[in-house]
């Protein structure tokens, strides 16, 4: 099974997933800035898929992140992940993005039984989650995601930028002071997913904030 | 990129899919060299009358979910599949930022999908390109330039709820220039924010335009911004605003007017207002768009934009186009509003213009310049 994996939620990243290569990755690529996703995503597919050889037909389904994320981020991904589906029509699935974070840490030797993972929000907030950890099982989601200020979150060590950003408030995992969401984890999350028969939700957004529009009061009358 | 082939052997008449996200109309169009297939719009200005006017965030939204449908649905319509379509063509700006970033994105894993060339193009110009598919061309009533070919000394005034312009098409594929342009709100969004205050609800163009009917319009006389000396100058000297508007001390000249029969007790004569809004937005577009014209030998004027519809900007646009001997051309109102028809109708004229694609690394510009006709 080939699964082409997309997420936008912090950086632009992208990958392919074969249960049939060895760690599972076959090609990917991430951006380090948060801010060029509609440059950078689509030549960046495009690449991935000239060097590993492979064309629409070869993948099995596609993956994206949904969330959360800044917005107009997010949805660079969204959109990309649907028109491809659509394209070559396949079926596409959306996993929370910050299990992708989720995964590297069960994966690492900082794991923990109860940790958070938290990415920026912006606005001095965190995006972030709750997530338990049992011997050789998947990370598993037991609160949020969320957004709201660091100082808020509860007390339990957190993986990902959200944290770095804000070690002098939280415990912030050193080692995953910087890490953002991406691709090549989701994919593989998703990949382990399957292979255990369970299903994956759709590729709806997680905003998780309303869109800020005000409106408007009663106009002032001058009486 | 490997976008094969296309680029050097221009098809006679490419089949061309356009895609618009811009504002708040999720666009999908197919043309065939430059007759019109599909012109398929999903809006979401439903979504955007409680606020009275468009919300950026939630037309972005919108056009995420109504993205893959409406292409769908343009695709059944028009009896072709993607594999048929030979170009794609999107708006790349100008635009509301993340609004456009939605289309555009779509519109490069199209082509990456697909392996098709991708033309990024501007939407102001794509609003003009409109009059080139053919149709009801007579009678001043269709598009100017059916069969593909624009009269030689063309403009286009564009007035809607995001513009409001007069450009000079010298060619459609890479020489527009602007001549004049709003300097704050659009004439659209004037019409919005003065129907807000009358309580006349969301979209107010079409409110005003039918309550005007009822007004006087001599009853008030509200201000024509920029036409005083200091701005207009003369044809020989023009001064800094010749051909520009400005509609926000129009919008204040209102408020106040509102606010003095309500300080008086009175009932607000809310025809007459509404006429006498309508007649001093649609005078001041009309005269200086009629004076660019007669300034820089344009025999030609195409108007486009949502505001196209409202029927005292057709009427006085027509009445002084005539007298100056301007021939008025006006696409469908359906083709005048935003939409992917008109996107992919310039995109196949960049096509048979033998110009090369965008590839798909270019990045969607909110502020394009009307210069830049494809990226
Ligand atoms: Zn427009």
């Amino acid at each position: 099974m080939l699964i082409l994996a997309i997420d936008t939620s912090a950086v632009a990243s992208a990958a392919l997933i074969s249960d049939d290569a060895m760690e599972g990755v076959v090609e990917s690529f991430a951006t380090e800035d948060t801010r060029s996703h509609a440059e950078v995503l689509a030549p960046g597919i495009e690449k991935l898929l000239g060097d590993a050889g492979v064309s629409g037909a070869d993948i099995d389904l596609i993956v994206t992140g949904v969330g959360p994320g800044p917005f107009t981020g997010l949805r660079s991904g969204i959109a990309t992940a649907r028109t491809l589906a659509f394209a070559w029509n396949k079926p596409l699935f959306g996993l929370m993005s910050l299990d992708a974070i989720a995964l590297e840490v069960a994966e690492s030797t900082e794991a923990q039984a109860e940790f958070l993972v938290a990415t920026d929000a912006r606005r001095k907030e965190v995006y972030w989650a709750r997530y338990t950890l049992r011997d050789g099982q998947l990370p598993q989601l037991v609160d949020g995601p969320h957004v709201g200020s660091a100082s808020e979150l509860p007390d339990l060590p957190v993986f990902g930028a959200g944290g770095g950003i804000y070690a002098d408030v939280v415990k912030a995992n050193r080692e995953f002071s910087s890490t953002q969401p991406d691709a090549a984890s989701l994919g593989q999350f998703a990949m382990a997913l399957l292979t255990a028969g369970e299903e994956l939700p759709d590729s709806t957004p997680l905003y998780l904030r309303e869109s800020d529009a005000q409106l408007p009061g009663p106009r002032k009358r001058a009486l | 990129m490997n976008h094969p082939s296309h680029v050097n052997e221009p098809a006679v008449e490419p089949l061309v899919l356009g895609i618009e996200s811009s504002c708040d109309e999720t666009g999908v169009g197919i043309v065939r060299g430059t007759t019109l297939l599909t012109n398929t719009v999903s809006s979401s200005m439903d979504e955007h009358v409680r606020f009275g006017g468009v919300i950026p965030e939630i037309a972005s939204r919108a056009h995420l979910d109504a993205f893959v449908p409406t292409l769908g649905e343009a695709l059944h319509e028009a009896g072709v599949t993607l594999d048929d379509i030979d170009a794609i063509a999107v708006t790349s700006g100008p635009g509301l930022a993340g609004a456009l970033m939605v289309g555009v994105c779509a519109a490069k894993a199209l082509a990456v999908a697909t392996g098709k060339p991708l033309y990024a193009i501007n939407h102001l110009v794509a609003h003009v390109g409109v009059g080139l598919l053919d149709g009801d061309a007579g009678s001043g009533t269709g598009g100017p330039g059916p069969g593909g070919r624009l009269p030689e000394n063309l403009g286009a005034l564009l007035v809607s709820g995001g513009h409001t312009e007069i450009l000079r098409i010298r060619s459609i594929t890479d020489d527009v220039e602007m001549l004049g342009s709003t300097i704050d709100d659009a004439a659209g969004e004037a019409y919005d924010k003065v129907a807000r205050l009358l309580g006349l609800g969301y979209p107010g163009g079409p409110a005003i335009d039918k309550l005007a009917k009822q007004g006087d319009a001599k009853a008030i006389r509200f201000p024509r911004g920029l036409t005083q000396p200091k701005y207009m100058g003369t044809a020989e000297e023009p001064g800094p605003h010749r051909y520009d508007w400005s509609f926000s001390g129009l919008k204040t000249a209102v408020a106040r007017c509102v606010e003095q029969f309500e300080a008086r007790g009175e009932d607000v004569p809310v025809a007459d207002v509404a006429a006498a809004f309508q007649e001093a937005v649609v005078d001041v577009i009309t005269s200086k768009a009629v004076l660019a014209c007669k300034e820089n030998g344009i025999t030609d004027l195409l108007l486009g934009g949502g505001v196209a519809a409202n029927s005292r900007l057709r009427e006085l646009t027509g009445q002084r186009c005539e007298a100056a001997g301007i021939t008025l051309h006006v696409p469908p109102l359906a083709l005048c509003t935003d939409n992917g028809a008109m996107v992919a109708a310039l995109g196949s004229q960049l096509i048979m213009a033998g110009i090369g694609p965008s590839g798909v690394a270019f990045a969607p510009d909110s502020s394009l310049p009307v210069t830049t006709v494809s990226v």
